[in-house]
């Protein structure tokens, strides 16, 4: 008897199985999938996506490096070059030449944390490939230009107080993660909370 | 179909009368094999991974045109392309010619499928009898290309579905028996012919045991058709790709087109037997518009039934080689002679069929239908409601450089 029992007991078992499987997997056809179409189809870039400071690729704010060669002496690959000149007639620091070869950089971030404009800082770039190792290496500087110097008052400039602005705003980022911002940066885009902000202000 | 050629016809008589029926058959089998079965073989590896995408919570193919739908195409001419290696320890000429045979196999059974009233290559007196057969061919097709491969792999899958072939042969062809008891014919348009319009006058409602007929046989042409959860033959983990192992390019598209083709065999047959076939109420007296409508209904139930092995295999995992042995030879072999039997006995006892019985078994199955209708919804509310792929603007933080 226990036989046809056990017998009986298969059959229902696979029947309430499958059917029980079946309808997990039919319930699947209401929900959206996971897939991210990325690069093509997305939308918002996922470089919009990131954090303000994820470590992309570098990039120099010209306009407001003091010259200082504090991020070439941090750099612990060197794949930082600087070279600056001090113009006698005019006591002004020429920079000639900000190379920075990406094919070497590993994106530490250490050139970054001693800046004390925010000059260099990663971008949320990350698609970098490129067919020649030549041009991986950015040269900032096309000619000798004049490095910045802090003035002992707010920055009254507009072009350049913009970006300070921003260079300021990726440090204080830095020393605390998450917190609001100071209150002399007021961007116009800032809202209460920097976590929530939208992209694409500066 | 010969009715439809008589008015074509008009008064020819003898030999150019049967010429006449020659040709208009040989052409209406053509325009089913090029115009339907050899893109729907294509079409529906485009719908199974898109289907399959989504039960996976993902995308599927949808880049080529419009919803991916033209993808089948460009494997279809990738396929061609590719080169059609021939290995040298090969027995060559099995090795060739095993494609076809099963090629063959699966298109000789669209001489008996009923699209409509008319619309039939053959409507032979045996022709339930004849699609068995023939598509039985396909595992000789197997058989060939596992053997002549020369190659461990393929040995294997061409055995195991030689065996899980000829097994299930045998449900399957039990099942067949409660349609063709209650119809008393073998003929396709006999056997449609003997069910009604409404769904509880569908073979499969007739009794409980021709609902059992109807599960059998279903599940036993899955197994006949190679499919997951019987897929054993080819099963990718343990067999690289089992009898196909060894074969490429155009060859080896042959054999996946006769697998994916064959689900609509599968469809059309248990749409025949048992959900009705072509029946629709008589709603005008103009044969084109019927015959239409009879080739919509038809389509309908039969695609619905591919949709449901595509999602049964995406559903199910492979069973194993003893489990499968032991469900055909212990469990169907036995209920589908008790479909039988059933089926026999009830026609004894109720010689007109009994109405109340045919309710209440549709009943039935509309009730399983709603619980699960319900058991779907209890498993959507279940879902964890997460999505990683809110990539709002914002959701972004801070300013971008």
């Amino acid at each position: 008897m226990s036989a046809v029992t056990s017998w009986l007991q298969n059959v229902t078992t696979s029947c309430s199985t499958v059917f029980e499987g079946l309808s997990i997997t039919f319930s699947h056809f209401f929900r959206k999938p996971y897939t991210v179409e990325y690069p093509d189809r997305m939308e918002t870039r996922v470089q919009d996506t990131l954090p303000f400071r994820y470590r992309g690729m570098l990039e120099v704010d010209l306009e407001i490096c003091t010259g200082c060669l504090a991020c070439e002496r941090a750099c612990p690959i060197e794949c930082i070059v600087i070279d600056t000149t001090k113009d006698k007639a005019t006591r002004q620091l020429i920079i000639n030449r900000f190379d920075i070869d990406l094919a070497k950089c590993m994106y530490c971030g250490l050139c970054s944390e001693p800046c004390p404009t925010g000059s260099i800082h990663h971008t949320r770039e990350f698609e970098g490939s490129d067919y020649s190792l030549e041009s991986m290496m950015r040269r900032y500087v096309k000619f000798p230009v004049a490095a910045y110097k802090p003035k002992k008052t707010a920055e009254d400039d507009p072009e350049i107080m913009p970006v300070l602005e921003r260079g300021m705003r990726y440090l204080d980022e830095y020393a605390q993660p998450e917190a609001k911002p100071a209150s002399g940066t007021t961007s116009s885009s800032d809202t209460a909370d920097p976590g929530s902000g939208p992209g694409g202000a500066a | 179909m010969q009715a439809f050629l008589d008015t074509l016809l008009g008064d020819a008589a003898g030999l150019e009368r049967q010429l006449g029926y020659l040709a208009g058959m040989v052409v209406f089998g053509a325009v089913v094999v090029f115009g339907f079965v050899l893109p729907f073989a294509g079409i529906v590896t485009w719908a199974e991974r898109r289907i399959w995408a989504r039960i996976q919570s993902r995308v599927g193919p949808n880049r080529v045109g419009p919803f991916g739908f033209l993808q089948w195409l460009a494997d279809g001419v990738k396929n061609i392309l590719k080169e059609d290696i021939i290995p040298t320890v090969a027995d060559r000429p099995l090795f060739r010619f095993a494609p076809y045979v099963v090629m063959v196999g699966f298109v000789g059974a669209f001489v008996c499928v009923p699209f409509s009233g008319d619309l039939i290559i053959a409507d032979l007196n045996i022709g339930i009898l004849y699609i068995t057969a023939v598509t039985s061919l396909v595992v000789v097709g197997i058989l060939m290309a596992g053997w002549s491969s020369n190659n461990r792999w393929s040995l294997l899958g061409g055995i195991r579905a030689a065996t899980q072939i000829i097994s299930y042969e045998i449900p399957a062809s039990l099942a067949i028996f409660p349609a063709v008891l209650l119809s008393g014919t073998l003929s396709m348009q006999g056997i449609i012919g003997e069910q009604g319009a409404a769904p509880w006058q569908w073979h499969m409602f007739h009794s409980p045991f021709t609902l059992l007929g109807f599960g059998l046989f279903f599940t036993a042409a899955l197994a006949e058709g190679n499919r997951t959860p019987f897929d054993l033959a080819e099963a990718e983990s343990e067999l690289v790709a089992g009898f196909a192992t060894e074969y490429s390019g155009m060859r080896s598209t042959l054999f996946f087109m006769a697998e994916w083709g064959n689900l609509y065999v599968i469809g059309a047959l248990v749409t025949t037997l048992y959900l009705g076939g072509w029946q629709v109420p008589q709603f005008t007296y103009n044969p084109v518009l019927m015959n239409l409508a009879q080739v919509g209904v038809f389509m309908g139930k039969s695609l619905a039934c591919v949709f449901f092995m595509i999602w049964l295999r995406a559903t199910l995992p492979r069973v194993r080689v003893d489990q499968l042995m032991a469900m055909c030879w212990k469990y169907m072999v036995p209920l589908a002679m008790l479909s039988v039997l059933g089926t026999a006995t009830m026609m004894v006892a109720l010689p007109n069929g009994s109405h109340t019985l045919r309710m209440a078994t549709f009943a039935v199955v509309v009730g399983v239908v709603i619980r699960f209708a319900f058991k779907v919804r209890f498993h959507l509310k279940r879902a964890r409601k997460l999505d990683y792929t809110s990539l709002s603007p914002g959701a972004s933080q801070g300013l971008s450089s």
